[in-house]
């Protein structure tokens, strides 16, 4: 799966790149989250899920508060004394679904990310190409308690008093392993994720549909052939120039048009004017240039530069 | 919505790949929009249709990314493509939206299934327990200091090498005012979970650390056995630890297990890699993992009131025994029909 050589061109791949391939047997690229942007993703979530703790805490020991009031002044203690109790188990049960269940809420939803991965603009996805199951939410969540939890709460337990022992040193290892662990790894996977068979990618993004700003003009301009060039004229680019061609056309900067203008004509041999439509040629230039590698696509010729 | 391109534009277009992409394009925004709401939450506001559409919608832009990649160098209608499909299959493929269909397939035999499915890591892992237990047994047997290096300060209280039968059998028996039975229900479920989590979790380094934490927890349990045992409370012992025992024994067991599980298939994968094996044995583990939670929670309950209200031994040990029979029929006997290991 990590086998880049079969893809296109058109794309920068880094090392983050990644092709799965879907159930229908369509390659997709997909691109890692960063290490920086998971790391500052559970930052957020454990701020979030401190936040919930320490507000559920508040509100309990102010009903609490209340309860003992009640106490004081009522003849039957016991019944507030029940009262009391249930707010204990309310809480105990309240801390342990924030420290196990939210990840495993949030992750099971339809965006498939918690609120800080969402933030972030990271996801988790299977590794397989195939269905996110419960499963695998609940295993990679299982496996953060050893990882982040457990050395954090051995750690503080260890130092308590200002002195690091052996325990000390061993929690802190212990967490450092694990912390590092996306380092040593080719798909940048975490203890959890390996055991789930899941990873964290970038959400794709909402690319809205820029496309074909060179349609309308390039119709016009077939209409007035003001630019027309010759097969030897079209033959000198392929795929990757034109592609360049396009990201210019979109840009839509005069200088930038300019000098690829400039480059164009210097190697058709053409005069370059200095003034004119330079918007105009390009448009035009691109359009045929396209169908000219079009129509060899078609034939099954391809080519994938001006060096091909 | 985009509406439908005019013929005329269509015809317009100067370039084949274009034309196709006109064609399409009003399908590409269709899936856009239903994908969009979904990302946002908005499952209300989908119509029926809508939601009917959206795998063939998904199948239909996907053949067009396709056909694209072979017949069109427009890039930003390729990326445009590219970043829809993916959304697209992050929701078609994305978990199942209803946790409450997961819960009846999870307790209808999914558990059953992947409990049965790890049954040589559960005799391996009780095979451990028990090893653990005599272990405990004969090394306080042999020097009671033992006792103390073993059995952690809560449980020292008055059930230390040397009590009185009488001050061991008021620990067994008696206890029924105790007030706050339901909060230390509370507690030591919240606890216990932890734990077995950790077991399960620990198996991730080639199952070893999950062997020793089921041995040192049942080296526990034979020390104090042979404390109670010195008094002459054996069976009083057992049955008053049976109660919630067999229930919250059996969870530790299968995290063992599901740990053992793990570090198994890590160190012998077989013909499959490590990663693939790892994240095999995972997902079945963090079924049964599920399932060790929900029987600490039966546990908690037994532990915190069944326990303290059932003040005699043959009623102990019989609910002990009702529970164990329970946990095994539903694991070992209970099957479905037709049904073909893992859920899909």
């Amino acid at each position: 799966m990590s086998s880049t050589a079969a893809l296109p061109g058109r794309l920068r791949y880094g090392n983050r790149d990644r092709v799965m391939v879907t159930p229908e047997g369509i390659a997709l690229p997909l691109t890692l989250a960063s290490r920086g942007s998971r790391a500052g993703a559970l930052m957020l979530d454990l701020i979030f899920v401190g936040m919930l703790m320490f507000m559920t805490t508040i509100a309990l020991l102010w009903i609490a508060g209340g309860t003992l009031d009640l106490i004081a002044k009522a003849e039957q203690p016991t019944a507030a004394g029940h009262a009391l109790q249930f707010l204990f188990i309310l809480w105990i049960a309240a801390m342990f679904l924030f420290r196990n269940a939210y990840f495993l809420f949030f992750e099971l939803g339809p965006r498939g990310a918690t609120p800080g991965k969402r933030i972030t603009g990271i996801r988790i996805a299977a590794r397989d190409g195939g269905r996110l199951t419960a499963e695998m939410v609940i295993a990679r969540n299982l496996l953060r308690d050893i990882e982040l939890f457990l050395p954090l709460v051995f750690l503080a337990s260890a130092s308590d008093g200002g002195d690091m022992g052996a325990a000390g040193i061993a929690a802190t290892a212990w967490f450092l392993i694990f912390a590092f662990f996306p380092f040593f790894n080719h798909d940048r996977l975490r203890a959890g994720d390996l055991i789930a068979g899941s990873w964290v990618v970038e959400a794709p993004k909402r690319r809205l549909e820029a496309a074909m700003s060179a349609r309308d003009a390039a119709a016009a301009a077939d209409a007035r052939p003001a630019f027309a060039f010759s097969e030897a004229e079209l033959a000198v680019y392929g795929e990757y120039e034109l592609q360049t061609l396009e990201r210019v056309l979109r840009e839509n900067r005069a200088e930038a048009m300019a000098a690829v203008h400039a480059a164009i004509c210097r190697k058709l041999g053409r005069p370059a004017e200095e003034t004119g439509d330079h918007r105009a040629f390009l448009e035009a230039y691109y359009t045929q240039l396209r169908a000219r590698l079009e129509a060899g696509m078609r034939m099954g010729r391809r080519k994938a530069d001006k060096f091909a | 919505m985009a509406s439908q391109p005019d013929f005329t534009a269509i015809q317009a277009a100067a370039l084949r790949s274009d034309r196709f992409r006109l064609e399409r394009e009003a399908d590409w925004k269709r899936l856009e929009a239903i994908v969009g709401r979904m990302e946002r939450g908005r499952l209300r506001s989908l119509s029926d249709e809508d939601v009917l559409a959206l795998p063939v919608l998904y199948r239909t832009v996907a053949s067009s990314l396709s056909i694209a990649r072979e017949t069109s160098l427009d890039a930003a209608t390729l990326a445009y493509l590219e970043a829809l499909v993916q959304r697209a299959w992050f929701i078609v493929y994305g978990p199942r939206a209803s946790l409450g269909s997961w819960l009846r397939r999870f307790l209808g035999g999914g558990w059953s299934a992947s409990v049965r499915a790890i049954w040589l890591d559960i005799l391996v892992a009780l095979a451990v327990m028990v090893a653990g237990t005599v272990v405990g047994w004969l090394l306080v047997a042999g020097d009671s200091e033992w006792y103390h290096a073993l059995v952690p300060g809560q449980f020292a209280d008055s059930r230390v090498p040397g009590a009185s039968r009488e001050a061991l059998r008021d620990t067994l028996f008696g206890n029924q005012d105790q007030n706050a039975l339901a909060a230390f229900a509370a507690y030591l479920f919240s606890n216990n979970a932890q734990v077995s989590i950790l077991a399960f979790a620990l198996g991730f380094a080639f199952g070893v650390p999950s062997l020793m934490l089921l041995v040192h927890n049942t080296a526990v349990l034979g020390a104090m056995l042979w404390l109670y045992h010195g008094a002459g409370l054996t069976l009083d012992f057992v049955a008053w630890l049976s109660v919630h025992g067999t229930t919250e024994l059996f969870a530790i067991l299968l995290s063992g297990a599901a740990g053992l599980h793990i570090g198994r298939s890590m160190a012998f994968p077989g013909q499959r890699s490590v990663m693939q094996a790892a994240a095999e044995a995972g997902r079945r583990s963090a079924q049964v993992m599920t399932g060790v939670v929900l029987m600490l929670v039966v546990a908690a309950g037994l532990e915190g009131f069944a326990r303290q209200l059932i003040d005699d031994t043959p009623g102990r040990l019989l609910v002990g025994g009702a529970m164990l029979l329970f946990w095994l029929a539903y694991f070992f006997a209970f099957r479905r029909r037709g049904e073909g290991g893992e859920a899909p």
